[in-house]
């Protein structure tokens, strides 16, 4: 999908998942079914997946294990979820997260 | 005994003098620090080198017992063993590296030789490529190189394969 | 409420061989991760493994991962469960499990815990930036996911996994600008320093990262040497364009579990932080709850499997349960974990077990 993909590699064989559109921040872009959601971003070339909540400094993935918080974003409307550990599915809408998050905006 | 293997010149009984390099290929361990590890004499079918007293110890050759078959090079988790052979030709050697990276070249091509700092010091013919199941993806290339640097040459660079800084 | 006779947390190499000794000796056993696939960090190694044929020496890191799991993948007496996260430790032994947004609970009899490390950070300007990843996180997206962290890396620390993952980078088709180290000299095996060396990547000893510069990702990297001190010396900057800053520094125990439990810990330095108190078979000052693995103190993967068979064998045996080898397999766990750490490049960490015991001597913990 794009050149930040491994198509070939001496010791490893990569088996991915079957390709799948979702969105991030209205852009529509692809991934492979079952890998982390920031995996899929980063391989779109999209680092940068949050703001720090005081400084608005930007923010990427660092543990990429779940441990560190980072990498949170608001996905399919449900905030503070762990992009890094995160499965990607098809038609998945990933948005740029600002603030803690709200938990009940539609109630 | 080699009970004080710190004492020892740290390249004897691995790195094989000039005279024996004469005689026909042999194996060449670039390893000399007392790391617990000793894969390489358990595939040595020539009982070339010796048992490990210690998981410590650095490996000991016996330069008289090895052919230079290189059974041990693809072995080696530190990829420090190649086999040198300076009977190849008359002003040329071959040296047998392990290899680990894509594009693997093929017979024929002709490939950057890198020193041990990724300096090019010459262009090397690729003679044959090893890969088998028993390689575990640790391929042996084996290349022509000028006799005169057959203790040089110790890395390939095939194409546009990734590199560090020193370009060649 | 739900029970096992052994709980293993983490299912990295030391869990794996706590839950397969302890199935060994016919314990019933749960094993617990957080991750989607066993393995814990072998399943990024690619590369092969140093040590002996008992810690499948000459193996990549990645296959171990698969045989150490077809062990107790469909066993009777094991359950793995994955994507679940140990989130607490009761006074009464039981422990909060989150799984698929659920919390659950178990109480096992025994505890082997297992949970690994977690990187250390670097103080220097931006080192906030998207781009400045773990070791961990870079192997992660690069070996399990097959994504390139980036197009030109920086790697920081010369250790064995800032050599390791440099080269993992290369054989990924990155390139690895240089490894700064700020120690005078390479802390990882020589072996692993001439594979990228040869590579042609410069290994810059007593040099640190000044500053990492860009606006909204990294785009460049500035480092300067040291001195004998340790001080930065002024007028000796590089600059390195590169898009990725790789962090390398060392890990430390990931022991919250264990201050839960009111394990009594220590801050051992050459352990890599605060370890608990235990004995030599890794029961700590809590009764029944073991520790193997870099949570009882950060070395290499080897020497994780065999605390995590000795742990597990020693948990099992205090369950009653017995084999007509487990004398002789305990023995041998502990003569090739001694091999292992005999050398020089295991005094670090012979010094940090030689404290550890002392404190564990003084206040009762080791007999």
């Amino acid at each position: 999908m794009t050149d930040a993909r491994i198509t070939t590699h001496p010791i490893l064989e990569f088996k991915e998942g079957r390709k799948v559109r979702f969105t991030f921040d209205g852009r529509e872009l692809d991934g492979y079914e079952g890998e982390p959601i920031a995996a899929a971003l980063h391989a779109a070339g999209v680092r940068v997946l949050g703001e720090s909540p005081k400084l608005k400094r930007p923010r990427g993935f660092f543990c990429a294990i779940g441990n560190c918080s980072s990498c949170l974003m608001t996905v399919d409307g449900r905030p503070n979820v762990r992009v890094c550990t995160e499965k990607l599915r098809e038609g998945m809408c990933v948005t740029t997260q600002r603030g803690k998050g709200v938990l009940f905006a539609n109630d | 005994m080699r009970d004080k293997p710190c004492q020892e010149s740290r390249t004897h009984g691995r790195i094989p003098g000039a005279e024996r390099r004469a005689r026909g290929p042999c194996v060449v361990m670039e390893c000399f620090e007392d790391i617990p590890c000793d894969p390489c004499h358990d595939a040595c079918r020539q009982g070339a080198i010796r048992p490990f007293d210690d998981l410590n110890h650095l490996p000991e050759v016996d330069f008289d017992k090895c052919n230079g078959c290189g059974a041990c090079i693809s072995v080696c988790p530190g990829l420090a063993i190649f086999v040198v052979d300076e009977t190849w030709k008359d002003d040329l050697a071959v040296v047998r590296l392990p290899y680990e990276f894509l594009p693997l070249p093929a017979p024929g091509d002709v490939v950057a030789g890198l020193d041990r700092s990724g300096r090019r010091c010459c262009t090397a013919k690729v003679i044959r490529v090893e890969k088998t199941k028993r390689h575990d993806r640790t391929a042996v290339v084996w290349i022509e190189v000028p006799k005169a640097l057959s203790m040089e040459v110790r890395h390939i660079r095939v194409g546009g394969s990734a590199r560090g800084l020193h370009e060649g | 409420m739900r029970t096992t006779e052994i709980c293993v947390i983490g299912a990295g190499p030391a869990g794996l061989c706590a839950a397969i000794a302890a199935r060994d000796m016919g314990a019933r056993v749960t094993c617990v991760d957080s991750g989607d696939r066993p393995g814990g960090q072998l399943v990024k190694q690619t590369h092969k493994f140093f040590g002996s044929r008992a810690e499948f020496a000459g193996k990549r890191g990645i296959d171990i991962a698969r045989i150490l799991a077809e062990q107790i993948e469909n066993d009777p007496l094991v359950e793995l469960m994955l994507e679940s996260t140990v989130i607490g430790f009761y006074d009464d032994g039981a422990i909060g499990i989150e799984r698929d947004d659920a919390l659950t609970f178990l109480k096992p009899a025994r505890i082997v815990c297992a949970t690994g490390a977690s990187e250390r950070m670097l103080a220097f300007p931006n080192n906030d930036l998207p781009g400045v990843y773990g070791a961990g996180a870079v192997q992660t997206l690069m070996n399990v996911y097959g994504v390139r962290p980036g197009k030109a890396v920086l790697m920081v620390g010369a250790g064995n996994i800032g050599l390791i993952v440099s080269y993992q980078l290369l054989q990924a088709g990155v390139e690895v600008a240089a490894v700064v180290e700020a120690m005078p000299q390479v802390g990882g095996y020589d072996v692993h320093a001439r594979k990228i060396q040869r590579a042609g990547v410069p290994i810059l000893t007593s040099h640190t990262v000044k500053a990492v510069h860009g606006t909204r990702t990294v785009e460049g990297a500035t480092v300067w040497a040291l001195g004998g001190d340790f001080r930065p010396i002024p007028g000796t900057e590089q600059h390195f364009q590169v898009d990725t800053v790789c962090l390398a520094v060392g890990l430390t125990p990931l022991a919250d579990i264990l201050w839960q439990a009111g394990c009594r810990m220590a801050y051992v330095p050459e352990l890599g932080g605060h370890v608990a108190l235990r004995d030599e078979d890794y029961e700590t000052s809590r009764p029944s709850v073991y520790v193997a693995g870099d949570l009882a103190g950060i070395e290499e993967a080897s020497s994780a499997m065999l605390e995590g068979t000795i742990a597990g064998l020693a948990a099992a045996r205090s369950l009653g349960h017995s084999t007509p080898d487990f004398d002789e397999r305990l023995a041998a766990a502990r003569a090739d974990l001694a091999a292992l750490r005999g050398g020089p490049k295991g005094e670090k960490v012979r010094r940090g077990l030689d404290r550890l015991m002392r404190l564990g001597r003084e206040v009762g913990v080791v007999a």
